[in-house]
């Protein structure tokens, strides 16, 4: 039987990537990703992580080295945060290009400046368009069940992209939960053991990472854009499979009250916990207030979010990360460009909060659903109509 | 000088690795290196490339050079590619998921790649230890993007970013030393090599095959259009390089220096600089002032080596011949087909 441990989250995520067999783990440490990779350095001075464990100096290496490990045929891990992102970000896009299918678990920082050590999405904001599969999980649970699913996703044959994991750091990094840790007659059969088809090896030599030309540059791009939105079945077949064995049920937009309500807050990550309690909350109030929690953020699932959200007289966007000099929030520009064009679509209000490990509360979602509800009668929102939550006037 | 060097090409692998059909310049000598490093390396083994010059002669999708497996992620990064595959397939390896043989891990990149953008990636695969050769083919300056200079670039040369300018002419440093940097992370191996002398080049390769832990090559490639110099002439450029003591053949096996190729006297350097068009701006004392210096560093390379006494004069070494063409370039003409 499975059990149910109260345990780090970094630590259930490092006991994850050792159950999964992962032949080679490259990563350099930056706050608040360390406690993951403290235990998996543990893990293989024991000897319980039967893989290599590379000591890269910069995260740009870390990158590089899980790509020359992932195309040698090793199952590859890596993890980062923010700045770490950041220096490696030249990679991100080649990694995925290259169709390799590692795992990463991105434990979201704000990125400087200032700098901030906290917790924010403006990291995974400057790689969303880099062609990997990107999800965003809300506990500790979660983040040890997306271990598995990640790697079973991405080793597909017709997935072989990345899958980044986005976690939330500190709030979910550095918290003790309770987490079901499974055993291995569980796990058994979910995660085949790694078997690529095309690898570095002198018995069939191959070339990767050709260079292409303006006459075949486009063409690499839309075989890339097609494939990554093509994985969307396989991610559900990964997490369905997964459900049916742990009952534990993952879609890529998570409804809580969404069918009757006016008005839907949106969110992604931990977030969505304190904003279900704050939904709740309302509800005993009477209030028709929904939750739709983001968890597939890349490939963008249009049609389940517009089915979820279709009804609602109002969305209420939660940001993480300012795209400055543009739309406001990432997310909100997202949801408004999904539901264009659609009959009479939900006004979209687009706040920007939580930056730099600001405290969101349930009281903040009170009031952003309060004043949203009293300026819908009032105000317009545009396409670049949006508010930085919270922030204080500087006098 | 033994004519068997001249000769040495075809001793080597009638198997091309490096196939051709690639773009390079006519005349790269980096090219005609890579050619034999490939064939010393044989089959049993897989590269990490960075990006520069031999990168883009190679793999314009869907064609390749490459009769061996080769990947290319980055500019700054082949040590690290290299140590990951190294990593992943030493892993591979124990947990039985590859066969048991040993597969040489080899990175190779210019001297841009090396000894500047890729200097950290290098500095912490060397540290690490991981078993891989790494060679770095240096022709001077960043010339897959139109020459401009690198940290590799000899002291004089006129590049697109060192130009010959009013107030400045040519490059104002010295060029970066690889070998001492390498070195200093106390690898087992580090040896240079050039396309002039093959039957060295490939006993290095060789070595560094065999060498547990990491090695490094670094190999002069001359660049006819960089260099400003004909395309029949790079081969005989290296061979000058080597023969004036600008880019001396030599070893560092185990902490342990040894001269590969000794030589009796130095050709004087004006032989070789005159030739190039990147020197055409060079001023007599800046000429003086890189022969006072090939002269030193020459001598303290003989120290390291032991084959001199720490008494002598620098200035002994040279040549006492200032004009004329050396013996050994004159047989390498004659050899190659060229007019005397």
């Amino acid at each position: 039987m499975a059990k149910r441990i109260g345990m780090e989250v970094s630590i259930a995520a490092a006991e994850a990537v050792k159950q999964a067999d992962v032949d080679v783990v490259a990563a350099y440490p930056i706050t608040p990703q360390t406690h993951i990779v403290e235990k998996l350095s543990e893990f293989a001075a024991d000897g319980q992580l039967d893989g290599e464990y590379v000591t890269v100096e910069s995260e740009h290496s870390a990158m590089s080295v899980c790509i020359g490990s992932q195309a040698s045929g090793a199952r590859t891990f890596t993890s980062t945060s923010s700045q770490g992102l950041a220096l490696m970000s030249e990679l991100v896009p080649i990694v995925s290009a290259l169709r390799l299918p590692l795992v990463m678990l991105l434990v979201n920082r704000s990125l400087s400046g200032p700098l901030s050590i906290w917790n924010d999405h403006s990291d995974v904001m400057s790689i969303r368009d880099s062609g990997c599969i990107q999800l965003f999980v809300k506990n500790g649970q979660e983040v040890y069940d997306h271990v598995f699913i990640g790697y079973r996703i991405a080793e597909k044959e017709n997935v072989l992209l990345p899958v980044i994991i986005n976690m939330d750091g500190f709030i979910l990094s550095h918290t003790f939960e309770p987490v079901e840790i499974m055993t291995p007659d569980e796990l058994k059969g979910y995660l085949p053991p790694y078997q690529p088809k095309y690898t570095l090896h002198p018995d069939h030599p191959l070339t990767m990472g050709a260079y292409a030309t303006p006459a075949l540059y486009t063409e690499a791009k839309k075989a890339h854009d097609e494939v990554l939105k093509a994985s969307y079945p396989s991610i559900l077949e990964a997490w369905n499979s997964w459900g049916k064995r742990t009952g534990r049920h993952y879609r890529p937009v998570e409804e809580l009250f969404c069918q009757d309500a006016d008005t839907i807050i949106v969110s992604m990550g931990s977030l969505s916990e304190t904003a279900a309690e704050a939904v709740k909350l309302m509800r005993d109030q009477g209030e028709k207030v929904g939750l739709l929690e983001l968890r597939l953020w890349r490939p963008f699932p249009f049609e389940e979010f517009s089915r979820a959200a279709a009804g609602a007289q109002r969305l209420i966007v939660m940001d993480r990360a300012v795209s400055s000099g543009g739309p406001g929030g990432p997310v909100a520009s997202e949801i408004r460009s999904a539901l264009y064009g659609i009959n009479n679509p939900p006004r979209v209000d687009s706040y920007i909060i939580g930056l730099g490990g600001r405290n969101v509360t349930i009281q903040d979602f009170v009031e952003m659903v309060e004043k949203t509800e009293a300026e819908s009668a009032l105000s317009p929102v545009t396409g670049s109509t949006y508010e930085i939550f919270g922030a204080r006037e500087h006098h | 000088m033994s004519d068997a060097n001249v000769y040495a090409v075809k001793t080597l692998t009638s198997k091309e690795y490096f196939a051709p059909g690639h773009r390079a310049c006519s005349g790269c000598g980096q090219a005609v290196a890579v050619r034999m490093v490939q064939k010393a390396l044989g089959r049993n083994i897989v590269m990490a490339s960075a990006t520069g010059c031999m990168e883009v002669v190679s793999s314009p999708f869907p064609q390749s050079s490459w009769e061996v497996p080769w990947i290319h992620v980055a500019f700054e990064n082949a040590a690290a590619v290299a140590s990951g595959i190294e990593a992943g397939l030493k892993a591979q390896r124990r947990k039985g998921k590859i066969d048991g043989r040993k597969i040489t891990v080899v990175a190779m990149a210019g001297d841009g790649g090396t000894a500047d953008i890729g200097l950290q990636a290098l500095s912490g695969a060397l540290e690490r230890g991981h078993d891989f050769l790494y060679v770095c083919y240096d022709n001077e300056a960043y010339m897959n993007t139109g020459v401009q200079r690198s940290s590799a670039t000899p002291f004089g040369a006129v590049t697109t970013t060192s130009p010959a300018g009013r107030v400045n002419s040519g490059q104002l440093t010295w060029k970066k030393n690889m070998m001492r940097i390498t070195a200093a992370h106390d690898i087992p191996y580090a040896a240079t090599a050039s396309p002039s002398h093959p039957l060295d080049l490939v006993e290095k390769v060789k070595k560094g095959m065999e060498t547990e832990g990491p090695a490094y090559l670094h190999v002069l490639s001359p660049c006819p259009p960089g260099w400003g110099i004909a395309a029949e002439d790079s081969i005989q450029l290296a061979r000058l390089a080597v023969e004036t003591g600008i880019f001396p053949l030599y070893e560092i096996d185990k902490g342990k220096h040894r001269i590969t190729m000794n030589l009796e006297k130095l050709v004087p350097v004006k032989q070789y600089l005159k030739k190039q068009g990147r020197f055409r701006r060079l001023s007599p004392e800046m000429m003086e002032e890189i022969q006072e210096r090939v002269c030193k560093e020459w001598q303290e390379l003989r120290e390291k080596a032991e084959q001199i006494d720490p008494s002598a004069g620098a200035d002994e070494a040279l040549s006492k011949e200032q004009e004329g063409e050396t013996e050994a370039a004159k047989i390498f003409r004659v050899k190659a087909g060229a007019p005397v």
